[in-house]
């Protein structure tokens, strides 16, 4: 079975965010970077489909700058086995020329199957896998949490507003991660030792035709400063007021 | 180039209200481009898209057949992507579950760039200009569309729906065949409630709740509020196997804006916040009257929630049978 997983640095999902002075994007001194979490279950999902297929290989693929190789790492110490860096200096917002970039480097790849994480969390565009298939002409399912692979066929589970669509579609084809998939395990130290010495392959690439230009980055407005009604069950009723009168949501 | 197509969302045949929201969004870019707004629909045969016309559309293109009732991918992208190359400046629709497995699908086979979960669209200086949150609603993006057509999903709960008295005349086109994934069911759960990120009401808890089955006391919240609460879930508990992900809000799990958000038990986390900020009243109950996500609500309990939300329950109630 030969898997690719396509992952992204992006900031820690507690990290604080500062704009940088050029309001524009963010200072990026001093944020803890991590793999996207929704990726590490497409790791994760990979290394179980190679294990239990007993062969294969699993590759990781980025599109970014020299510090998305310790990107790379952390999967390979997961357990991956070789990681490709299609390095730039800007991964744009328009997500289209990210998925060019990759599926060029995907097709005739042979891979039976690419994932994704559904969405990076930095810019949650949730977008480049469904168009890295669509440009390969891959079927594909997005977001799923559940995923079974069988005589070159997958069943896919996906949450939507009230339910769960169970998907079918047949290999090679393509599937992003959603939270719920699976438990990601953590590195172990043999693995960031053995991830040292796997084979990570630095490949320059021009993301040209970005349909999207960036005019500002500003923080939220920032919510008014409410009120504290009360303490314990007797500010209850003083809060029902509130919601009534002022607020009018009840 | 000035008109504008919108995705209209359907389930069992009835137009989700989501569309009607996407319709306020075209019909008023539309009218700053000095064009019409167009909407595409698939469906089964049963889809009734009169209320489209009501709600801004001048034209709505319809496709019926029984293989789309569910969710396609291949027939969807396919045959929205062909209706959008009769020329529009934009493709609008949902950031649901389904636009935003779509969007992505039409701009691919558009070749155009893709705005995802939009809060605003205008049109500024003769280019269309969105703003969307990034970081989780950490900060938010201006940009310009520089291409001369661009999708654009919009984030649920933030486009009021108007009424727009429109011809909203219906003209059938095919079902575009679209090889791909296949959906062969969606499976309902066994008691139906309304989800989190559709919710009107959301009563959220967190580790507060120190077990998984005092969550029963949000249930109780939540059912004295009506069909439209929903309860919500931070991280903490989610990991913890307290509760199913699908209930989430925050970084890693699902933004929502509903007119009501009450945190109960839940401290604030920089990643909850992301999630629920943009609601429009927030209320919050906790024991730690330092807690952070006192500083994002309007109105604030500083107590035991075992004491509190029975008594708020209670209250609720007799509001709702007054």
């Amino acid at each position: 079975m030969k898997i690719a997983v396509c992952v992204k640095r992006v900031p820690d999902t507690e990290a604080r965010i500062k704009i940088a002075a050029d309001g524009k994007a963010i200072d990026e001194a001093g944020v803890k970077f991590v793999l996207n979490p929704y990726d590490e279950y497409a790791v994760e999902e990979a290394l179980r489909l190679k294990e239990k297929a007993g062969a294969g290989e699993v590759a990781i693929v980025t599109v970014g700058g020299d510090a998305s190789q310790e990107t790379i790492r952390t999967a390979l110490a997961m357990g991956a086995d070789r990681g490709v860096l299609l390095k730039t200096d800007a991964v744009p917002l328009d997500p289209l020329p990210v998925a060019r970039a990759l599926a060029d480097e995907l097709r005739g790849g042979g891979f039976d199957l690419i994932l994704f994480g559904k969405q990076a969390v930095d810019d949650s565009s949730h977008a480049v896998g469904l168009i890295v298939a669509e440009l390969l002409g891959l079927p594909s399912v997005g977001a799923v949490t559940s995923l079974a692979i069988a005589d070159g066929r997958g069943t896919a589970e996906r949450e939507v507003e009230g339910g769960v669509e169970v998907v079918e579609f047949a290999l090679p084809g393509v599937a992003t991660a959603d939270k719920g998939l699976n438990e990601p395990r953590y590195p172990a130290l043999k693995g960031i030792m053995a991830a040292k010495k796997k084979p990570l392959e630095t490949k320059p690439v021009a993301l040209a035709g970005a349909g999207l230009e960036v005019i500002g980055l500003a923080y939220p407005p920032e919510r008014q400063a409410g009120r504290i009604v009360g303490e314990g069950a007797e500010a209850v009723p003083a809060l029902i007021e509130a919601l009534r009168t002022e607020a009018k949501v009840l | 180039m000035a008109n504008v197509l919108v995705v209209l969302e359907q389930r069992d045949g009835v137009l989700k209200r989501v569309s009607f929201e996407a319709l306020a969004a075209g019909r008023a870019l539309a009218d700053q481009l000095g064009g019409e707004t167009h909407a595409v629909a698939l469906g089964p045969a049963d889809l009734a898209v009169e209320a489209a016309g009501a709600h801004g559309a001048d034209r709505v293109f319809l496709a019926t057949a029984d293989g789309v009732r569910l969710y396609q991918p291949g027939p969807y992208a396919a045959t929205v992507a062909q209706q959008a190359r009769a020329g529009y400046a934009a493709v609008l629709l949902g950031a649901t579950a389904l636009g935003k497995d779509l969007a992505p699908r039409i701009a691919a086979r558009l070749g155009c760039p893709l705005a995802a979960d939009v809060h605003a669209v205008a049109l500024d200086g003769g280019a269309i200009v969105v703003a969307r949150p990034v970081y989780a609603g950490k900060a938010v993006y201006r940009l310009r569309v520089t291409a001369p057509q661009v999708v654009v999903s919009l984030r649920p709960n933030n486009f009021p729906p108007v009424h727009a008295a429109r011809a909203g005349t219906v003209e059938r086109i095919a079902v575009v065949d679209g090889v791909g994934a296949r959906t062969t069911q969606v499976k309902e759960p066994e008691h139906a409630a309304v989800d989190v990120a559709e919710a009107g009401i959301v009563v959220a808890g967190g580790r507060g709740l120190k077990e998984s089955q005092h969550f029963r006391l949000l249930d109780d919240l939540a059912a004295a509020f009506g069909s439209q609460a929903a309860v919500g879930a931070s991280r903490a508990v989610v990991d913890a196997g307290w509760r199913p992900h699908a209930e989430q809000v925050g970084q890693t799990g699902k933004t929502v804006s509903p007119n009501l958000y009450i945190a109960v038990g839940v401290s604030g986390a920089i990643q909850h916040l992301a999630g629920m900020r943009t609601a429009k009243v927030i209320v919050a109950i906790n024991k730690d009257k330092d807690a952070p996500i006192f500083k994002v609500a309007d109105y604030g309990i500083v107590g035991d929630l075992f004491d509190v939300v029975p008594r708020l329950t209670e209250e609720v109630r007799k509001v709702r049978n007054a």
